[in-house]
């Protein structure tokens, strides 16, 4: 088989940020080619330099054994570099065919030639042997109905290779295999296919090859056949030797567990979200939910803090029953979620620190019970100087602090509340190692004050050292558990990746 | 770095105006004092103003929250009407009064409830009672200019009281008791809050919804309030004209007194000082003769001014040109 692209040493940098390093990556025609990584490893920057949505800082393009250099989308499709992206990115008030050739319609001075759109609009879909009716509205289709005309203009161009940035991500099973079925048909063609997901059960099904991309670095090339699936997400997730020597000691201490739980649900769950799962939290553990990238971790926080409703189960907070139905409520039952978007879900960016981290315990109290001046100043000292909080002046505005102080401050909003149970969502994620370091013995701090905490992180090492137990999520499923002794990385591998005896 | 008080451009902006008048017509400044009450152009600035001024104390709090509120203008015809008609009915002060700002309360209300609960765009959301509420004020007076005979009512907008006009003193009264309602409970920092990021908000468990249907309901009632005074100002309810244009010099004056449209900060004092710049451009403009039609491009020209002077981009440029300066 011959080589249809090959990337050599392509770098691109972003103010602060490596996003790509000395990436090499290689398609051949004929062949279906994984792209993986974790959040933030660089395969959409890789795809965006690829297809000319950025410019790429260094690195040599070849496609079909020519030099390319894609300046724009647009510029790559004519190259015949075809991208579908996630989120379908058609126009849901266009008809089929319309949406099909849109930009490139045949006609002359301005008219169209309607009877060629839709001949050409047939033939796309066609090769797809896919039966859509060209006249329909897009809208009225399906969602998979709606990726596959994406991919149908996608190949309209005559494309040679063809993108598909998390094609799956909003389709059932059935959907899934009907694009599989496509992609197959469309390898046998010629067309080389780059396939980015999430789902490691559909890079096992479907590619040939793939690509692991880890902190905008190849970490390597393999073959799909050849590589077991623990060493995949070994590789994905990257280990972190280095950390072995303040390993565990977090996890010491099991909690006791003649105590009634804190927080317990009771087949709890919300369709397409996660299924259906028990959970019990007690007072001085710090439990771990493990699991890949879209394995529902966030979505398990969201249902117990009330920002997804629940469409089954129960939940109970020291034993009572109760439901929780928005954030202020989980607040006022002792509740507290860090949420792994510091900046949507997080900071009032303009607002001061103090603001920032009085706004929780004063929303608890209500409008009227206001805290003094002197009360909020005490509170401010107090949590900037437990949790060394870099900052100039507690009325510096928060967007000024740097990711690990913004975190701290965060985390001391929730503590202000002084809850029973928190919800640390990625709390280490985007600040540095000493921040890290500091967040971790604020954990287990925590946990020596009686809180229960539940513990979200992406990152193995961090999660074994951090904590007594590990619930593991498999895709938006609850499948297994870890505690005490049996709790190490490589079990807990096995457990995600869904490997294990 | 030295922190500047955000009030400083309005109010640089407000003296140098008022200087500029100072110049070309000395008597501008003068006050005199008539028959025990305070007479001149200031002292009429303030009683013209006063209206603006109070509908936009309600709308500060609601750009605050990200929002806008489009309908004031008609709200204040709304509550005009309910005036007019309650009084040829022969309802007592005190009942017309309370029914008018209520109706400004129900007309904020509905905002709220559009914007808040339901997800519209609050600019789509008060384009709605803003075209809508000048017919149920056309309704109310069925479709007439009714003159309103009643010395008290009169009196809100008109009379003084101890030399002083009662209109400034009463909006005065409405700009302290918002100050110490939102600074001495923790309203104003929700409000604050929901503007700054409103998801952030909810996830820290404010009930952003609540937070910001109340804006709209307070708003509403500031421009139930100016509604009195503006009947009051004409001695008659005219659903046709009253308020007419009064969202826009609300905004301005928003804006220019420091609160970003963006949402977040509010500066209550910021919003009177600008309002008062605008009815000092108004008064000037009057004063030197321009015509009617031509007054609102001075005033466009003074916000295109203040805008920059906020926008980012323009003071790094000036820091730019300034820093380029004094490295040659």
């Amino acid at each position: 088989m011959s080589e249809l692209l090959e990337l050599r040493g392509v770098g691109k940098r972003f103010p602060g940020v490596v996003a790509l390093d000395d990436v090499d990556f290689t398609v051949r025609a004929g062949e279906i080619h994984a792209l993986l990584g974790e959040n933030g490893a660089g395969k959409s920057t890789l795809i965006k330099v690829l297809t000319g949505v950025y410019p790429a800082d260094e690195g040599e393009f070849r496609l079909g054994g020519a030099s390319i250099r894609p300046g724009s989308p647009r510029a790559a499709e004519e190259l015949g570099i075809s991208t579908v992206y996630q989120e379908v990115n058609l126009v849901p008030s266009l008809s089929v065919a319309e949406n099909i050739t849109l930009g490139r319609q045949p006609g002359r001075a301005g008219l169209l030639n309607w009877r060629a759109i839709r001949r050409r609009a047939r033939a796309a879909l066609a090769r797809l042997e896919l039966d859509c009716d060209v006249d329909a509205e897009l809208g009225a289709l399906s969602v998979a109905h709606q990726q596959m005309v994406a991919i149908a203009r996608a190949l309209d161009t005559r494309a040679r290779l063809l993108i598909l940035d998390e094609p799956t991500a909003s389709l059932d099973e059935h959907e899934v295999a009907e694009l599989f079925k496509i992609m197959r048909q469309l390898r046998a063609d010629g067309l080389g296919i780059v396939f980015v997901t999430h789902f490691l059960d559909q890079v096992y099904a479907v590619t040939d090859r793939l690509t692991v991309l880890r902190n905008g670095a190849r970490v390597g090339e393999f073959a799909t056949a050849g590589l077991p699936r623990l060493e995949l997400v070994g590789r994905m997730l990257g280990r972190e030797v280095s950390a072995a020597e303040f390993a565990a000691q977090g996890a010491a201490s099991p909690a006791d567990h003649a105590a009634p739980p804190v927080l317990a649900t009771h087949g709890l769950g919300r369709r397409g979200a996660v299924a259906p799962f028990d959970l019990s939290l007690r007072g001085g553990e710090v439990v771990g939910l493990g699991g890949l990238l879209g394995s529902g971790r966030t979505e398990t926080a969201r249902l117990l803090f009330g920002l997804d409703r629940a469409d089954s189960g129960t939940i109970s907070v020291h034993g009572a029953p109760c439901r929780i139905d928005s954030p202020r409520e989980a607040v006022r039952l002792g509740l507290a979620f860090c949420s792994e978007d510091r900046k949507a879900e997080g900071l009032l960016p303009n607002l001061s620190v103090r603001e920032n981290l009085l706004i929780a315990q004063q929303g608890r109290r209500g409008a009227l019970r206001a805290l003094t001046r002197a009360e909020q100043e005490q509170l401010c000292a107090h949590y900037i100087a437990a949790l060394q909080i870099k900052t100039p002046d507690p009325e510096t505005p928060v967007k000024n602090l740097s990711g690990g102080n913004q975190q701290k401050v965060l985390l001391a909003r929730w503590l202000a509340t002084q809850p029973a149970v928190i919800i640390l969502d990625e709390p280490t994620r985007g600040i540095d190692v000493g921040a890290k370091q500091e967040i971790e013995q604020l954990i287990a701090g925590l946990r020596a004050d009686g809180l229960a905490v539940l513990f979200i992180s992406s990152e193995i090492d961090e999660v074994v050292r951090n904590c007594s137990r590990v619930l593991v999520l498999r895709e938006r499923r609850l499948t297994g558990e870890i505690a005490d002794g049996d709790l190490t990385a490589d079990h807990l591998m096995h457990l995600m990746a869904g490997t294990h005896e | 770095m030295k922190v500047r008080s955000p009030l400083l451009w309005p109010l640089a902006g407000f003296v140098a105006l008022l200087l500029l008048n100072a110049v070309f017509n000395p008597a501008f400044l003068k006050i005199t004092l008539l028959d025990g009450h305070l007479y001149g152009v200031p002292v009429d600035i303030l009683v013209q103003g006063s209206r603006t001024m109070l509908v936009a104390l309600g709308m500060t709090l609601v750009i605050a929250t990200g929002g806008i509120d489009l309908s004031v203008g008609s709200v204040v015809a709304i509550a005009g009407a309910v005036c007019a008609v309650l009084l040829q009915d022969g309802h007592g002060l005190a009942l017309t009064l309370v029914a008018a700002v209520g109706a400004g309360v129900l007309a904020g209300s509905a905002n709220g409830l559009l914007v808040a609960r339901l997800g519209v765009q609050p600019i789509v959301a008060t384009l709605i009672l803003m075209v809508a509420g000048r017919g149920v004020a056309q309704l109310l007076v069925d479709g007439q200019v009714i003159i309103i005979a009643s010395a008290p009512f009169e009196f809100l907008a008109n009379g003084f009281v101890l030399g002083l006009p009662l209109a400034p003193l009463l909006v005065a009264a409405a700009y302290v008791s918002a100050h110490l309602l939102l600074r001495r409970t923790a309203l104003g920092l929700f409000v604050e809050a929901v503007g700054d990021n409103e998801q952030a908000s909810r996830f820290a468990g404010l009930a952003a919804a609540r937070i910001k249907t109340l804006a709209y309901v307070f708003c509403g009632a500031c421009a139930g309030g100016a509604g009195i005074l503006t009947a009051a100002n004409i001695r008659a309810a005219d659903a046709y004209r009253a308020g007419e244009n009064m969202e826009l010099d609300a905004i301005f004056a928003v804006v220019v007194g420091g609160t970003a449209l963006t949402g977040g900060r509010f500066l209550i004092l910021g919003t009177a000082i600008g309002a008062l710049l605008i009815q000092t451009l108004t008064t000037t403009m009057y004063n030197l003769g321009v015509p009617p039609a031509v007054a609102p491009v001075p005033k466009a020209l003074l916000i295109i001014g203040v805008a920059l002077l906020q926008s980012e981009r323009t003071t790094r440029w000036l820091r730019g040109l300034a820093g380029r300066k004094e490295a040659a």
